[in-house]
């Protein structure tokens, strides 16, 4: 599904604030995929994801998404396959515009000049009902008087109203209480498993990369050194995850957020 | 004062349609288009000339193109170019300068008095009927209620939203699969069109145009914007748009009774930056004022304890 050949990237070459962001990756994930990535303060994981998702061209190597190469096509039109959710709540969608109007630009269907019509509110509606958080009585309300949590369920259902082929997930919880980050977090679950989307998640709380999903990557330094899946992850417990991650990088694993239960 | 009032909102509704350009550029776009003056002398020397050489209905139409180009090359060069949105429009606003010059083939003025233009048109249409004395308010309110019926609907199409969220989210308008670019691009081509027309329709209802007719419109336009969107900020956009048009009037109507009461007819400018300066500062200065009355609570307790 999507396949990455040896892509790097380095910010500000040549300056004393030279960073090598990712090099010489490659990666290849198979249709269905759900990925869950962890890795050390700047091992690359949100470069890695920006690198896919476009907001910068790489280097060097290329980027394949389903058959299709993505390698220089610009974020707004890779967007059409590749759907993304940040840390920041506020970064998915429009405040001073209604949660009606922020679906209907998400979901975009009709041409250049169709309006919202009345079987779009229908469908808006029956999907805001599935996230049970009763925004399908506020759809005439502006996003900006939700609360993050809302935001985020809301943006959740942009990013998938129209199934992507990939979904990327950068820590997309970890700015909200446990509770609500435990329902998003469901949420997150029912809609990719729903739809069977190849899913990349970001994520600093270990329990829950061994958890979720079907394969884990561990970064560091710009690299993957870690990959497991299949029988040997699902024996796995964090602490065999974290003897793995020493092991593949010569290091302790140091993120100032990680959580280990 | 009722012809205080009728000549205040003659004027109010004209400049209502650069009120409402920048309504979508300043307010949906989050583009302080300061090519606007220069969009508006040029609308009024192309809608002047093509109204001289015999044809009213043409130079509308005429004046909306010349904004549409004007609009475009501003949108061009902060987009595809590189450069500082601000910067873009200072600019095109310079440069326009000679360009309505050339419009205007080498003088600074054209007269206006012996051509037909829609306001003379209008008002022969209407000589033996009691609406006669209004004609030049019914062409300024036909033209306002058109701008804001196009922009109630176009700002509800998908392009229209974009447009929106262009200036509230541009990250978001990106993973709808929209180039922010072309929303910026569209954006400027309409307001644009509708500041050309505002300045083709003063010209042609003070039967003359100089090249100077368009100095300040900016900052006149943003007062009324200002004052506008105090009073119907919120709610629905015909609603907001309809506030612009409120905006605009009212400003012309301080205006003419600040003449009334022998302010120099030169103050208007002066007028018009310091309600810019008091509208864009009070929400930042209230912001603030919680903090400075600490501060000087702290102070003045730290004196008395006589530190």
């Amino acid at each position: 599904m999507l396949e990455l050949t040896h892509v790097s990237k380095t910010f500000n070459p040549g300056t004393v604030n030279e960073k090598k962001a990712l090099i010489d990756l490659s990666l290849h994930l198979d249709p269905g995929d759900f990925v869950t990535i962890i890795g050390s303060n700047g091992a690359g994981k949100s470069t890695l994801f920006n690198a896919i998702a476009g907001d910068f061209m790489a280097d060097s190597g290329s980027i394949v998404l389903d058959g299709k190469d993505i390698t220089f096509l610009p974020s707004h039109k890779r967007s059409k396959d590749i759907g993304r959710l940040f840390q920041d709540p506020m970064r998915g969608s429009a405040p001073h515009m209604t949660i009606e109007e922020n679906l209907a630009l998400a979901a975009g269907s009709g041409g250049w000049f169709s309006h919202l019509t009345a079987a779009d509110r229908t469908r808006f509606r029956d999907q805001l009902a599935l996230l049970d958080m009763g925004l399908e009585d506020r759809m005439r309300q502006p996003v900006g008087l939700l609360s993050g949590g809302q935001r985020q369920a809301l943006t959740l259902l942009m990013a998938t109203f129209c199934p992507p082929k990939l979904l990327l997930l950068d820590e997309h919880t970890a700015a909200l209480d446990p509770a609500t980050a435990e329902k998003v977090l469901a949420i997150t679950k029912s809609v990719v498993e729903g739809n069977r989307i190849t899913t990349l998640m970001v994520t600093h709380n270990m329990h829950q990369a061994l958890e979720m999903g079907n394969r884990t990557l561990m970064m560091n330094a710009g690299g993957i050194v870690l990959d497991v899946s299949g029988e040997q992850r699902a024996k796995m417990t964090v602490a065999d995850l974290l003897a793995q991650f020493k092991l593949g990088a010569g290091k302790d694993l140091d993120n100032d957020r990680i959580l280990l239960s | 004062m009722l012809t205080v009032a009728t000549a205040a909102l003659e004027l109010g509704l004209v400049y209502s349609l650069t009120v409402l350009a920048l309504f979508l550029s300043y307010s949906m776009l989050n583009v302080c288009d300061l090519s606007t003056d220069g969009c508006f002398t040029l609308g009024a020397a192309v809608g002047a000339v093509v109204a001289v050489s015999g044809h009213p209905g043409l130079s509308l139409v005429a004046a909306m193109a010349a904004g549409v180009l004007s609009g475009f090359v501003t949108a061009l060069l902060q987009t595809k170019m590189g450069i500082n949105s601000l910067l873009a429009g200072i600019i095109v606003n310079v440069g326009l300068y000679s360009v309505n010059m050339a419009v205007l083939g080498g003088s600074p003025n054209i007269n206006m008095n012996k051509t037909t233009t829609i306001f003379s048109t209008v008002k022969s249409l209407l000589a033996d009927t009691p609406l006669a004395p209004f004609s030049d308010i019914l062409v300024g309110a036909v033209a306002a209620a058109l701008v804001i019926a196009f922009l109630s609907l176009f700002l509800n199409t998908r392009l229209g939203l974009s447009i929106r969220a262009t200036g509230d989210n541009p990250d978001m308008v990106r993973s709808s699969s929209v180039n922010p670019a072309f929303t910026t691009i569209v954006g400027l081509c309409v307001s644009n069109a509708f500041t050309g027309l505002s300045g083709c329709l003063l010209g042609q209802m003070q039967k003359s145009m100089d090249v100077n007719i368009g100095q300040g419109v900016v900052t006149i336009a943003l007062a009324s914007l200002l004052i506008g969107s105090t009073l119907l900020g919120r709610g629905p956009i015909p609603l907001r748009a309809f506030g612009m048009v409120v905006g605009a009037f009212i400003f012309r109507l301080v205006y003419a009774i600040a003449l009334r009461l022998h302010m120099p007819a030169f103050m208007l400018k002066l007028v018009s930056s310091v309600i810019v300066v008091l509208a864009l500062s009070i929400p930042y200065l209230k912001g603030q004022w919680p903090v400075l009355k600490r501060r000087l609570a702290y102070r003045s307790a730290v004196r008395k304890e006589g530190r």
